[in-house]
């Protein structure tokens, strides 16, 4: 990189709060023209919260970003694009019914007097997606074309927006092996023309392939950033993962006995049709914690909803103490013994207006104890919530309070208590402790580690390393929908993180 | 997300002391703060536009209204309306009343559907169908007990106005058929079932006046008995007990039962309901039901109470499926603000009928100021956020009143909420 020239775009000291959540905490990012600088971390680690304060969604509390050298404020996104800034988003912003051109001039239309001049937008889409290789048929509407397809007219739309700065948010998330290629090479085009990069990934190998410098995110704050040359993954992993804060909960060795719940062969689609689990099987038996690491978007979400009842899987067994649910719907899972901590509590887990005295029966609200001949028996419905809510040290509120009114950490106490309370078989925890400070995390945690020391099979699916070292008895990597390989409690996160990122397909040995 | 929707949120969270920050939050928010003020606000506020409105036409709106409000009866609640002055009084309540009874019950056929997160615009229809069957019922089986005729015309009505709101039901839990279009439709195919049915040489025309189009005459022992006032002059019937009874039904089925449990998760949130094991469309189906036969109740007590007959320009003008929407927004499909509401539109709808009207003022106009304060609570409560506005500007105006005038210091913190201060 020429030294003397400024770079394209320099975030200097940004600063994002949420409330008391700092997203972003003084991070300093920079990308030159003709550079591809990725931005690496897990989920929850600040990536797209820094982009969405440069493609003006947010407004940051504090910084500064500069353009070619200069300061400036954006606003709305509308303003980042005057000034160059083109977003491709990881779930695409295209409008399905419409043509590919029709969707790049969207906003921006070409006309003649007043008349919509299509043609000369053709033109104009197909010269710039001679120019990089973007192959993409103008007149094709979007709903048939294919996931790679329709990120090339995104980054077209972006292009077509003379965009000399080009965000893309986990570009290979959806995209095919072959897709990547393609992708990489439109990239290396882009490249030669000067256009600045900014490339947001968790998987570590691909990464490495594309960026020339790579900038690392942990926890809202930028740990380094580093040279292609003489980085490798396992030293990317290090970084991305962190050493320090492990969560150490007092974890004795586990007595497992009989399996409680066995997946066979499975496989199930998403809502878009893509299959996401393929041919999955594993098994947690009885007083053990199987975690399932992997990175967001392998399949963990569908095969919860599969194992839960909440999504039929297209083929396969779930096996609850050796009675089939596949398929029959929660009622089924939850009688067979299945309890179902949900990753997103607001949208799943409860129903914020109702009281936490209403929250607490939703698992079992259809059980002799809590109704009878359709009466709802509301005074053992409350006897319970107030047990519940003491035993669970649920603070900031009382049986007839509204569940919107409780912290994040208590609301999310109060959907394990009630799971918890459901004295299932099998426990699925899917992100338990997701967006909980520590005090919250460890509650949680203590409370799975007794629900396997009970006899319960618990099978916690966690993005967080911490987690899955603080918990599991064995560690299941996901990758692509397949069990890529199994693990002891012990593995260090380099290893685990190769096999997250699809790095190695084999094991490691365990410690002779 | 809205400058305004920042205010009420960092109002939420300084209210409840914790971080509400999803939009169910600010929803759950609203419904607390606004469950009874913003419905009175919203009332107050359309009376005062309807004003405004009878002022630019060069009339005075405070004897307008005095004249509506002695229309309505209600003036027979106060103790020195006496003679001649108090029986008018008293007819013109129980016409209010009347009015009320099935608005009550429309209501509720709304309320219920809102409540499970459905739209039934199928007021109109369930009603028409209940109206037709109760007609049919109440005009044939001549000599029957009338305790069981009444009974039987009722629970038909129920049973029909039921089924034809299960049609939309079962349409939107089997193929995802949005309830809003199905409902529409639906109230044209009863509208114009009733006309086949009551039209010359219809199937149910009256025998015995072959060129009206309108239906047979109930027969005397399927009338619902008045209590108040006389039954030649549509004296009060008992059909506003039948009508407050169900309104005490809904009232528990939302709170006691299981159904109204799985139908309040549903509209509240139905991806936890699916989570909870809820049949979410069986849900929909059966909440579906019970509000069509509200409705079909409602037509069944005023065929029974005081219209005993239908004709097919009936069928065409009735309003009161709409009329349901209203009610069921102004009363927060609540059990009592349904109730609250019903006799609210009763009393406006008699109140400003022509007959009441004293001569000095347009009727014309008092019958359409119905339409604008209605029309201007349908607004004001479905954008509620309006109201919720200036009820907070009032309440800033009160603080900063308060924070002008010198307190101690451990009070006004209490008073003045830290976002305020900015």
């Amino acid at each position: 990189m020429p030294g003397s020239s400024p770079p394209a775009l320099e975030l200097r000291g940004i600063t994002k709060k949420f409330g008391s959540v700092v997203a972003n905490d003084r991070v300093d990012f920079d990308v030159m023209p003709g550079e591809v600088h990725a931005l690496l971390g897990e989920n929850g680690a600040g990536k797209s919260t820094l982009m969405s304060v440069l493609y003006g969604l947010y407004r940051p509390d504090a910084g500064e970003i500069l353009i070619n050298g200069q300061s400036v404020e954006i606003a709305s996104p509308s303003a980042a694009i005057e000034l160059g800034i083109g977003m491709v988003h990881q779930h695409f912003m295209l409008v399905r019914v419409m043509t590919v051109a029709e969707n790049i001039v969207l906003g921006q239309e070409p006309s003649r007097r007043g008349v919509l001049d299509l043609k000369a937008a053709r033109a104009r889409v197909r010269e710039l997606s001679d120019r990089y290789g973007l192959a993409v048929d103008p007149d094709a509407v979007i709903e048939d074309i294919t996931v790679g397809a329709e990120q090339r007219a995104e980054i077209l739309k972006a292009l077509y927006r003379n965009a000399r700065i080009l965000v893309l948010d986990e570009p290979t998330a959806v995209l095919t092996a072959q897709e990547v290629r393609e992708l990489t090479g439109v990239l290396n085009r882009l490249k030669q023309d000067g256009t600045a990069i900014v490339f947001i990934s968790h998987k570590l190998a691909e990464v490495l392939e594309v960026a020339d410098r790579i900038t690392v995110l942990r926890r809202g704050k930028k740990v380094d950033t580093v040279p292609r040359q003489g980085a490798t993954e396992q030293s990317l992993a290090r970084l991305v993962v962190g050493r320090d804060v492990l969560l150490s909960a007092q974890k004795t060795a586990a007595k497992p006995e009989q399996p409680l719940l066995k997946v066979g062969d499975l496989f199930v689609q998403d809502d878009r049709g893509l299959e996401k689990v393929r041919g999955l099987s594993l098994s947690v038996r009885a007083g053990e914690i199987v975690a399932l690491a992997g990175v967001d978007g392998n399949g963990q979400q569908e095969l919860v909803d599969a194992v839960t009842g909440m999504r039929a899987p297209q083929s396969g067994r779930v096996e609850v103490a050796d009675q089939d649910i596949a398929g029959r719907g929660v009622q089924a899972a939850t009688d067979a013994g299945v309890a179902h901590i949900a990753e997103d509590r607001q949208l799943r887990g409860l129903v914020l207006p109702f009281t936490l005295t209403e929250n607490l029966a939703l698992r079992e609200y259809r059980s002799p104890e809590l109704s009878a001949r359709g009466w709802l028996r509301l005074g053992h419905m409350k006897e319970r919530a107030e047990q519940l809510l003491t035993e669970f040290d649920v603070r900031g509120g009382g049986p007839d309070t509204y569940a919107a009114a409780l912290s994040g950490g208590n609301q999310q106490k109060v959907a394990v208590a009630r799971e918890i309370a459901s004295n299932p078989k099998v426990l699925v925890a899917h992100q338990p402790t997701r967006g909980l400070d520590v005090g919250a995390i460890e509650f949680v945690h203590r409370r799975l580690l007794e629900q396997r020391d009970q006899g319960r099979a618990v099978l916690l699916v966690s993005l967080e390393y911490e987690e899955v070292k603080a918990l599991a008895d064995r560690i299941l990597v996901i990758y692509e929908g397949e069990i890529v390989g199994e693990f002891a409690a012990d593995a260090s996160e380099e290893e685990l993180g190769i096999a997250m990122t699809g790095g190695k397909k084999q094991p490691a040995e365990v410690a002779p | 997300m809205t400058l305004l929707e920042e205010e009420l949120q960092a109002e939420a969270e300084e209210s409840t002391g914790a971080a509400a920050t999803s939009p169910a939050a600010l929803t759950a928010f609203r419904r607390g703060i606004s469950g009874v003020m913003v419905p009175i606000i919203t009332t107050v506020i359309a009376f005062i536009a309807g004003g405004l409105i009878v002022l630019a036409t060069g009339h005075n709106p405070l004897s307008t209204y005095s004249s509506i409000f002695n229309g309505t009866g209600l003036n027979w609640l106060f103790p020195w309306v006496s003679g001649s002055e108090r029986s008018l009084a008293a007819v013109n309540l129980q016409s209010t009343l009347i009015t009320a009874t099935p608005l009550i019950l429309v209501g509720l056929a709304v309320a219920f559907a809102f409540r499970a997160g459905l739209f039934n615009i199928g007021g109109q229809g369930q009603y028409t169908v209940g109206g037709i069957v109760a007609v049919w019922v109440g005009s044939s089986f001549a000599g029957m007990e009338p305790v069981l005729h009444v009974t039987f015309a009722i629970v038909a009505a129920a049973l029909a106005g039921g089924a034809w709101a299960g049609i939309a039901g079962v349409l939107k839990a089997a193929t995802g058929a949005n309830e809003v279009i199905s409902t529409i439709m639906l109230n044209w195919i009863a509208i114009w079932l009733g006309v086949y049915c009551f039209q010359l040489g219809g199937p149910l025309q009256n025998p015995a006046m072959k060129s009206t189009p309108v239906s047979s005459n109930v027969v005397a022992g399927a009338k619902l008995p008045v209590f108040w006032g006389s039954a030649t002059l549509q004296g009060l019937d008992v059909g506003i007990f039948i009508a407050l009874a169900l309104a005490v039904v809904y009232a528990i089925v939302i709170k006691r039962t299981r159904l109204g449990y799985e139908a309040r998760a549903v509209g509240f949130n139905p991806e936890a309901a699916r989570y909870a094991g809820a049949n979410v469309g069986r849900t929909w189906i059966r909440v579906m039901l019970i509000c069509g036969a509200f409705a079909g109740v409602a037509a069944s007590l005023d065929i029974l109470g005081w219209e005993f007959n239908l004709a097919t320009n009936t069928i065409q003008v009735s309003q009161i499926g709409f009329y349901g929407i209203a009610v069921a927004l102004l009363g927060r499909n609540t059990a009592s603000g349904t109730v609250a509401a019903a006799v609210l539109f009763g009393a406006l709808l008699t109140g400003t009928s022509n007959r009441n009207i004293n001569l000095s003022i347009d009727p014309t106009l008092v019958q359409y100021l119905t339409f604008m304060i209605e029309g201007i609570i349908i607004l004001l409560v479905s954008t509620d956020v309006i109201t919720l506005r200036l009820l907070k500007g009032g309440r800033r105006i009160g603080v900063e009143l308060r924070r002008r005038r010198p307190q101690k210091a451990d009070t006004s913190k209490a008073d003045a909420p830290k976002g305020e201060a900015s």
